[in-house]
């Protein structure tokens, strides 16, 4: 039987309690954004751009280390959206039956899993803005333009929030989350162009990457970071909101047909 | 005076499963009603679809004269829910959980804090407060579980085994609870496994078992009709004793090593046994709602 229940602003409640219990820890939760960038700096911009020195890249010369500055918060964006939403809101879903206590208030299916995207996609920007301000440090960020990185991170947000979300709500146990990682996250980290050129890989293999949201989003945060704001960002932009808008349904209807027994 | 719920020939399938068959009852303003049944009858899938949580296969389901199925964010405001599970946020504090879930109702933050404090006190939890949820005791744990279920001033109050698994003090403070809520007026359904329970709580109950309802009543009455006043109990007794009891025309259970007689007045007959059936381990005792139960439902294990 089909229930009429629309997506009201009451999914921001969801997004509160999200919020109230990161805000118990966030000094912990803080930690990661700010030294994981520190640590790849260092590791690649260190110690592998003395082997690297400067790529060409889109027929410019840029050191290696600006390179891969912005691919690193394309990175946070998609880990910190897509595990928040796989093993954080399977937690919730599973163990902590937080979903079914919301679900016997007014509070629709649809409601809690866009509050939780919507908080992953959250995640995403607060780890982005300390991550922005390690590497802005070091001078890898052109102001202002650089500030268009946070709206892109809540894009990006979604679009792994919901990719996760459709995971959370196939997966019979937390373990399997492996696989999706291993088939999808891992090879977007490695091959999305993000520590070397996209146009390094054999002609097949780039028409492959296209596919995956990572190279734009890589893509994008690379342009935006450097500040090259033009009309050449809006086919990334249109296919990462294309591939939100089409796997976000997909998350509440799956979800929807977990959730209600 | 409206039901606050009703059913009518109410039906929940999961495939080829049926939870719930052809169920059909209504619960007075008021009223504390009980829904009793072995594990697999169909309680739980019966009030999951009152709560708005499991869509209903078959029949019509009113709550507050709301239509369930299309109106379940209208019915689900005033309604309180403590389910099976003890689902509380280990994440925050016992006031922050109760706050949290307070903004699911929409009840302003000032108001939410003053309310979220008065049920900690009502709850005996005042003093537990800024304690963080997973800390507390099991019966606390309950305890903070139906203080939630009470934050939006329900006008239903509904749980699923409030008691199973807590200690008697336990039990009998959530009881005492729940009867001062009765008194002002909230109307409760409860499922329990727990006779004394239905009995002390409940004004009318319903047993049901393989999704079905099997029997409805006053606790009392229903121990009336379906047993007697008295219960009899041999254990052990002389092999004559059935040959005896046959004779008289009086029914029993016989369940090898003892022998369970209901009677409507056991005083004679129970000296009688005694005396001359069984020296020891004979015993007469009230009829309770528990005799019902095993009536009705049979003593196999529901696994």
């Amino acid at each position: 039987m089909k229930l009429y229940t629309p997506i009201s602003r009451r999914f921001l409640r969801v997004w509160q309690r999200n919020w109230t219990v990161y805000r118990q820890s966030w000094k912990i939760s803080f930690i990661p954004p700010l030294f994981e960038p520190l640590f790849y700096l260092l590791a690649f911009g260190v110690g592998l751009s003395s082997l690297v020195g400067n790529i060409r890249f889109r027929g410019e010369e840029i050191s290696y280390i600006r390179f891969i500055a912005p691919a690193l918060i394309a990175i946070t964006v998609m880990n910190n959206a897509f595990f928040e939403n796989t093993y954080a809101s399977f937690v919730r879903m599973y163990y902590q039956k937080t979903f079914d206590a919301m679900m016997a208030t007014p509070l629709t299916v649809e409601e809690i899993i866009t509050g939780e995207i919507i908080w992953g996609a959250t995640k995403a920007v607060i780890a982005t803005a300390i991550m922005m301000a390690v590497i802005g440090l070091f001078g890898l960020i052109r102001w202002p333009e650089g500030l268009l990185l946070l709206p892109l991170a809540f894009l990006g947000g979604l679009v792994f929030g919901a990719a996760g979300m459709v995971c959370t709500a196939l997966v019979p146990h937390i373990e399997l989350f492996n696989l999706p990682v291993f088939l999808f996250i891992t090879p977007m980290f490695l091959f999305g162009g993000t520590f070397f050129p996209v146009e390094n890989l054999p002609g097949w293999a780039q028409k492959t990457a296209l596919i995956l949201p990572l190279t734009h989003l890589v893509d994008l945060s690379r342009a935006f970071a450097n500040g090259r704001i033009d009309a050449s960002s809006l086919p990334g932009i249109a296919y990462l909101a294309a591939f939100a808008a089409a796997v976000f349904p997909l998350a509440l209807s799956k979800m929807r047909r977990r959730l209600i027994k | 005076m409206n039901p606050v719920i009703e059913a009518r020939h109410l039906r929940k399938t999961f495939g080829v499963l049926v939870a719930v068959d052809d169920v059909s009852f209504a619960v007075n303003p008021g009223e504390c009603f009980g829904i009793l049944g072995p594990n697999g009858a169909g309680k739980t899938s019966t009030i999951r679809m009152i709560y708005g949580f499991s869509p209903i296969t078959g029949g019509t389901l009113t709550v507050f004269g709301l239509d369930i199925a299309r109106q379940a964010r209208a019915a689900k405001a005033r309604i309180g829910v403590c389910q099976q599970e003890n689902n509380i946020d280990p994440d925050l504090t016992v006031l922050q959980n109760l706050q949290v879930f307070a903004r699911y109702f929409d009840i302003p933050a000032a108001e939410a804090a003053d309310r979220s404090r008065e049920l900690l006190r009502f709850m005996a939890l005042d003093h537990r407060e800024n304690s963080r949820a997973v800390d507390l005791s099991g019966g606390m744990t309950r305890r903070l579980v139906i203080a939630r279920a009470l934050l939006n001033r329900p006008e239903l109050l509904i749980l699923d085994e409030p008691t199973t698994g807590l200690d008697p003090q336990s039990r009998h403070q959530v009881w005492e609870r729940l009867e001062e809520l009765r008194t002002g007026g909230l109307s409760i359904l409860l499922t329990t496994h727990y006779m004394d329970e239905a009995s002390r709580l409940c004004d009318r109950l319903l047993i049901m078992d393989h999704g079905r309802i099997l029997v409805e009543g006053k606790p009392a009455e229903l121990v009336r009709s379906h047993v007697g006043l008295h219960v009899i109990e041999a254990v052990a007794p002389a092999a004559e004793l059935p040959a005896y009891l046959d004779g008289l025309g009086i029914s029993y259970e016989n369940l090898g090593h003892r022998l369970i007689i209901r009677v409507e007045d056991g005083t004679s007959l129970y000296g009688e046994i005694n005396l001359r059936f069984c020296r020891e381990g004979c015993i007469m005792r009230m009829a309770t709602l528990e005799d019902v139960f095993l009536r009705l439902t049979g003593r196999e294990l529901r696994e």
